[in-house]
């Protein structure tokens, strides 16, 4: 029996290849959506443009003068709406900020019809968080070849710009990923920078990747994602190099998946007396907002090993870099 | 009405066991003769079969056919009309239409159009519980009495075990078969794909297999307790099929049937987010897809049939999880089902009865076999034609195929209800 196109019974192992959509027939970065399906030289590249970024004496740069970035976010963001705006004005692009409430976009046909109105504007890229997994990648779908997106979350799928800065923190202190030992503790199930992490540590080639946390809190099947599974903190931080921190949201801490914040503090709560079993120059990362007492104490938040205010300025630099790398000519050809 | 003569075809009829090229006239709506003419027969119209499949019309236990509330999506001229090119004479719809089908009226009005229709017959299942709220019972007598087939709460499990069990018992009352799509709401909750590794790498909340075993094993313990007559509808897991097989093992009449596109797709095929693989149940496993294969081959799956969804094109375009689930079916049911056979899964006519004489068991109809005196529902299909299923060649009003460019070997060009022609292909 032939078929056609479609493949009846795929034998390929669980990958996706979301590769194809974010890449260009030359191989540059086309639409930034997922880690996921991104070779090892284009994380790379990123983290060198991000660098060469934060080491210029300048602090703007013309490279997108005359673009115009729109950042579409269906849920509310402060944090990283902000960066990513300052990333786009210090490459002197225009910026266009939209806040949707979820009420009003709940149907897929609004969706496309904005993007239509927006295109009309002539918007370059739109930078894009939004509740449900896979948005980003529906919309990017649904543009003109000039136009490109950026994932700046969606739903529990990824968060890559987020992932990418703590890759480039990371490497600032520990440049050498094969020697290094990662834990993510947390909320893995319904965190989206946790899937990017993991996908952008596995492709830096890390030495060994953990994840921690109760079982409620781990999405089935993620020891097929390349991860060690712990469910036991102190077990699982001895001798790691790098401890990333996930938040906690709160709606979760209620007798859903955990039974008090008080008891998730006592099991997976980092405090200084649990940070001496890693490695003595450990690195205590996070994505923040910071739930001080149920995540991590104030003394390890803002304790020595602390990077967690490095992440935030090192997240300009990467939008930059993402955003340089993506941009499109009006033809379509990589802008950068 | 007309006397027809269908000449030289291949004549499939598993209830009677018969393969043979042979001759059928028909005419009052039955089948008159098989092999030698009746006496003094003169036909009206000779249909000239060769090199094609004669067959009972195909039966599907669950087609939505989204009216009334959602003419936007099809309506019920539409897929009668879809269903008859497909070689599909008898529909079953589920009662989630809006208003649910769980008054007379209702049933009368659907009914009523499907008359108007002309075309397949339109079968109704009704809402076991008024609105299938799951808190009151319906009135089943008076839905029985304007002609559902069975009772069935669709796609909304019934929480409450008590209300569960006195719906069975007054569904018994009524000598009713119910029809289950076994469904743990809790483990269900917000999930839109099967559980498993790929749902945690698109970040899609997933629904475990326990959602549909712990519903199964629940409504075994209620059939085994009332003796009403269930049959589990559109089974999704491995797990789950074998639990029916134990059971029946142990003694209980149930039956079960699988929607064709579980025994060809898993959730690999979501891949990107395509939001045409949205499917409640969900996509599964390979090792589910390969044990439903295996228990339609054991024949602990006794039917087939499209759960067939139609939507509009908007249904579909948005982020996977805020899409509408379900699939268009009616015009891959046929093609699908015969590809089991041209797989080597099952023989053909074992294919064709798990579509025609199998489902018209399951609901207690006449209809499924061609024997002498029987009502002449009949599919004639071309197993040669290939086609490559697109847009343009589907009929249904609803275009949300996963199947869409995939090669298809077999079409209906000719059908048959109660012995009317209501369906000629322009192919031939």
């Amino acid at each position: 029996m032939s078929k056609v196109e479609t493949q009846a019974q795929p034998t390929q192992p669980v990958t996706l290849r979301p590769g194809n959509i974010q890449l260009d027939p030359q191989g540059k970065l086309r639409h930034f959506l997922a880690i996921e399906g991104l070779p090892k030289a284009v994380l790379t590249k990123i983290l060198d443009t991000a660098e060469s970024f934060t080491n210029s004496e300048e602090k703007k740069f013309e490279l997108l003068k005359g673009h115009t970035i729109a950042n579409l976010f269906f849920e509310p963001s402060t944090r990283t709406r902000t960066t990513f705006e300052l990333a786009a004005k210090r490459l002197s692009a225009d910026v266009l900020n939209i806040n949707i409430s979820a009420s009003s976009s709940s149907k897929g046909e609004t969706l496309l019809d904005m993007l239509r109105n927006l295109e009309a504007m002539h918007i370059d890229m739109f930078v894009v968080r939004h509740g449900s997994s896979g948005a980003a990648h529906f919309i990017a779908n649904h543009v003109p070849p000039h136009v490109s997106v950026l994932n700046a979350g969606d739903g529990s799928h990824e968060h890559p710009t987020q992932a990418m800065l703590d890759m480039f923190t990371i490497r600032q202190h520990k440049p050498d990923f094969p020697s290094l030992r990662v834990a993510i503790v947390g909320d893995l199930m319904h965190s989206r920078v946790a899937r990017s992490q993991i996908h952008a540590l596995n492709t830096l080639g890390v030495g060994e990747l953990r994840v921690i946390a109760p079982q409620t809190l781990l999405p089935v099947g993620i020891e097929k994602m390349g991860v060690q599974v712990y469910q036991h903190l102190d077990e699982g931080i001895k001798d790691v190099d790098v401890i990333i921190m996930l938040r906690l949201q709160r709606e979760r801490m209620h007798g859903a998946f955990i039974p008090s914040e008080h008891e998730y503090f006592k099991l997976y709560g980092m405090t200084e007396k649990r940070l001496a079993l890693a490695k003595p120059d450990v690195i205590v990362m996070h994505p923040g907002p910071i739930n001080r007492g149920v995540e991590m104490d104030s003394a390890v938040a803002d304790g020595s090993h602390s990077v967690i205010l490095q992440q935030v300025s090192n997240g300009i630099a990467v939008r930059m870099a993402a955003m340089a790398m993506a941009m499109r000519n009006p033809d379509g050809s990589s802008a950068s | 009405m007309s006397r027809i003569h269908i000449k030289g075809g291949r004549l499939i009829d598993p209830a009677n066991d018969i393969d043979a090229i042979t001759d059928l006239w028909i005419a009052d709506g039955k089948v008159q003769a098989i092999g030698h003419a009746p006496d003094g027969f003169s036909a009206d119209e000779t249909i000239n079969a060769e090199q094609l499949i004669v067959c009972p019309g195909l039966i599907d236990l669950s087609a939505r056919i989204r009216e009334p509330g959602q003419a936007h999506k099809a309506t019920i001229a539409s897929e009668t009309a879809a269903a008859a090119s497909a070689g599909i004479t008898t529909l079953v719809c589920p009662p989630d239409t809006q208003p649910v089908i769980d008054s007379a009226a209702i049933v009368e009005l659907i009914h009523l159009k499907a008359r108007q229709a002309n075309l397949s017959r339109l079968h109704m299942l009704g809402a076991l519980t008024c609105n299938l709220d799951g808190e009151l019972i319906s009135q089943m007598l008076s839905l029985k009495n304007a002609g559902v087939v069975g009772m069935s709460n669709a796609n909304k499990p019934v929480p409450n075990s008590l209300i569960l069990r006195r719906a069975f018992e007054y569904a018994c009352t009524h000598d009713l078969t119910v029809f289950i799509r076994p469904d743990d709401d809790g483990l269900s909750n917000t999930g839109c794909v099967h559980e498993g590794a790929l749902a945690s790498r698109l970040g899609l909340p997933g629904i475990p297999e326990a959602a549909e075993t712990v519903a199964v094993a629940r409504h075994l313990e209620l059939i085994e307790q009332t003796g009403v007559k269930a049959h589990f509808s559109q089974l999704s897991t491995a797990r789950a099929a074998n639990m029916i097989a134990r059971a029946r093992h142990d003694g209980l009449k149930v039956t079960a049937d699988v929607a064709v596109h579980h025994l060809y797709l898993t959730d690999i095929d979501i891949r990107d987010y395509n939001s045409a693989c949205h499917l409640i149940p969900p996509l599964r496993s390979e090792r589910d897809r390969d044990g439903l294969r295996d228990a339609v081959k054991r024949g602990v799956i006794d039917a087939i049939c499209s759960d067939h969804q139609p939507h509009e094109p908007d249904a579909k375009q948005a982020p996977f999880p805020d899409t509408e689930p379900g699939l268009s079916g009616l015009d891959t049911l046929l093609p699908l089902v015969k590809r089991l056979a041209d797989e080597k899964l099952l023989s053909l006519s074992e294919a064709i009865d798990r579509v025609t004489r199998s489902p018209a068991n399951i609901l207690g109809l006449e209809q499924g076999h061609l024997s002498v005196g029987a009502i002449a529902d009949i599919c004639i299909l071309d197993p040669d034609m290939n086609w490559v299923v697109n847009s343009d060649n589907l009929n249904s009003a609803g275009h949300n195929t996963p199947f869409i460019g995939w090669e298809m070997h077999g079409r209906a060009t000719r059908t048959l209800v109660n012995g009317q022609l209501i369906f000629s292909s322009d192919h031939d």
